[in-house]
């Protein structure tokens, strides 16, 4: 079952200091929201919010009708921004923790996840503890422990913000098929209009703190895998300068913000 | 072979220092310069020679002793380790407990708990039982602070993941908690049982019939030196022993540092 999400006049202060401010969105069931915006706009804020961690100052955020945060917790998982893997378990059963919680043996939470492990080109890695992985394996499974809790919405910190260019190209390549087979309701939080363009269906362009709408734009339609075609077609080249100079016209953000 | 020329890199500076110490001290003692200088008896002042020829000659009674003192030791530390665990993890689930009690235990850290060792007599009597208070209790504040340290420098981003995986808030303690918290519990350890064998020798001195801290208490009135030198070293090398014992462990249990 895949599920909605929507938002409505969501607004969010830390002390003093606003951070997001009248965002409305909407996103459809098995959609990708992209969300792009400069740096301290409230990005991961408004993940933490969407999956019910944080309760918003101001609006509603529901996730298949349900508001309160508790369900909201419920309905979806959260991929920080730092990938978080826990040191002192492998790859296997960091990607497995999901299972484990939910009270799966050792064994079976091993099995479910491992079953992944190939589709994500980490074969052979389950037993590699997060330190002896690259960035780019590290991110994969940090994405998997996140799909395996079979959630139906998915909350993505910058997933691929850390990684060099050509990593981060092959990833976005990898995971674009991996999103539409899903079909999971997917909030995707980066700072690359490109990444942003590529994989989600609407992207949602924020100004500098506090966060407002700058603008929704709808992807360029029929996105294929090959991300060389897509990303030098002209209806994604217009939409990537349209989205660039929106966020340019945004002030730039003072100082104090979060990394 | 290269592991070895590590291992030996470690080991070899250390092991000349103290060859070159002992060697020194040889020299200086066993000559009577150093007697001289201090204007006191040869007897007063032992070499090394003559304090390994006394560890040999009264091997028995020395372990005896060390054998009582160790006992002490290991049950007063266990004592602590139990509860300072205990007590890190009820502070950290309660954050009315823990906030009402930390300043307090930290403050009481600056308590000298040797010098209630007295009271600790009056109380307990003659047997093991002061003793075994006395390093409990020093070794516990070590141990208790360490741990609970350690399980609130958790990485709060972690434990938020984990909620959002379905995770219990016991689940959180074991899955990620307890983890992080290991490195210091263990750091704590070290602490704890270097002082556990200073807290020993001081409950014996203050009252007792046996173990290392009463036999050195009656070589020095007897004025024997060098029994009272081999005492020390033993002391010595069961702090350094047990100190290697819990890194040992850590090492084992901590595998993915
Ligand atoms: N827990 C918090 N307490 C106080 N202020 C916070 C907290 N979390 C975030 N902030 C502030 O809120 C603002 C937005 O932070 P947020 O992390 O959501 O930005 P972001 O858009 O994700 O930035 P980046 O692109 O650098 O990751 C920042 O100015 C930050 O300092
Ligand atoms: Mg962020």
């Amino acid at each position: 079952m895949t599920v909605s999400l929507s938002g409505r006049g969501v607004g969010h202060s830390f002390g003093d200091i606003a951070v997001l401010d009248g965002l409305d969105f909407e996103v459809a069931p098995g959609q990708v929201l992209g969300v792009v915006g400069p740096s301290g706009c409230g990005k991961s804020t408004l993940l933490e919010l969407i999956c019910g961690l944080r309760r918003p100052d101001r609006g509603t955020i529901a996730v298949a009708g349900r508001i309160t945060e508790r369900e909201r917790l419920a309905r979806s998982a959260w991929m920080p921004q730092t990938d978080c893997l826990l040191p002192w378990y492998t790859a296997l059963d960091n990607a497995a923790l999901a299972l484990r919680n939910l009270g799966h043996s050792r064994v079976e939470a091993r099995a479910e996840a491992g079953r992944l492990f190939d589709r994500f080109g980490l074969s052979g890695f389950e037993h590699a503890r997060p330190d002896q992985l690259s960035g780019g394996m590290r991110q994969r499974v940090a994405f998997l422990r996140t799909l395996v809790s079979r959630k139906d919405v998915l909350l993505l910190d910058e997933p691929f913000a850390s990684l060099d260019a050509i990593t981060r190209a092959e990833l976005q390549e990898w995971l674009l098929p991996v999103l539409s087979a899903e079909n999971r309701t997917v909030v995707l939080v980066t700072h690359d209009v490109e990444e942003a363009l590529y994989l989600s269906d609407t992207v949602l362009a924020l100004t500098a703190r506090p966060g407002r709408p700058a603008a929704m734009i709808e992807a360029p339609p029929g996105a294929g895998p090959a991300r060389e075609h897509v990303v030098t077609g002209a209806g994604f080249g217009r939409r990537r300068e349209e989205l660039l100079g929106l966020l340019k016209r945004s002030p730039e953000p003072t100082a104090g913000e979060r990394g | 072979m290269k592991a070895a020329g590590h291992t030996a890199r470690i080991w070899l500076p250390p092991l000349v220092l103290v060859l070159v110490l002992l060697g020194l001290w040889q020299l200086a003692a066993g000559t009577g310069f150093l007697a001289d200088r201090l204007g006191l008896d040869d007897f007063l002042v032992p070499s090394p020679a003559q304090v390994a020829e006394v560890l040999w000659q009264d091997r028995g009674l020395i372990a005896d002793n060390a054998a009582v003192t160790l006992v002490e030791i290991l049950a007063g530390f266990a004592v602590a380790l139990l509860l300072g665990l205990a007590v890190a993890t009820l502070l950290h689930f309660s954050d009315l407990v823990r906030r009402a009690s930390y300043p307090v235990v930290v403050a009481s850290q600056t308590i000298p708990i040797i010098v209630i060792a007295p009271i600790l007599v009056v109380w307990f009597g003659y047997g093991i039982g002061p003793k075994l208070a006395v390093i409990a209790l020093i070794c516990f504040f070590p141990i208790a602070v360490n741990t609970l340290d350690g399980l609130r420098s958790v990485d709060p981003d972690s434990v938020r993941m984990m909620r959002t995986l379905y995770a219990s808030r016991s689940q959180i303690f074991r899955r990620v908690e307890a983890p992080a918290a290991l490195p210091y519990a263990f750091s704590g350890a070290k602490i704890a049982v270097a002082v556990a064998v200073i807290g020993a020798v001081f409950g014996e001195w203050v009252g007792s019939e046996r173990g290392l801290g009463h036999l050195m208490l009656q070589d020095n009135a007897q004025l024997m030196t060098a029994r009272l030198f081999a005492s020390v070293a033993v002391l010595s090398l069961i702090a350094i022993v047990l100190f290697s014992l819990i890194g040992l462990v850590e090492r084992a249990l901590l595998r993915w540092r």
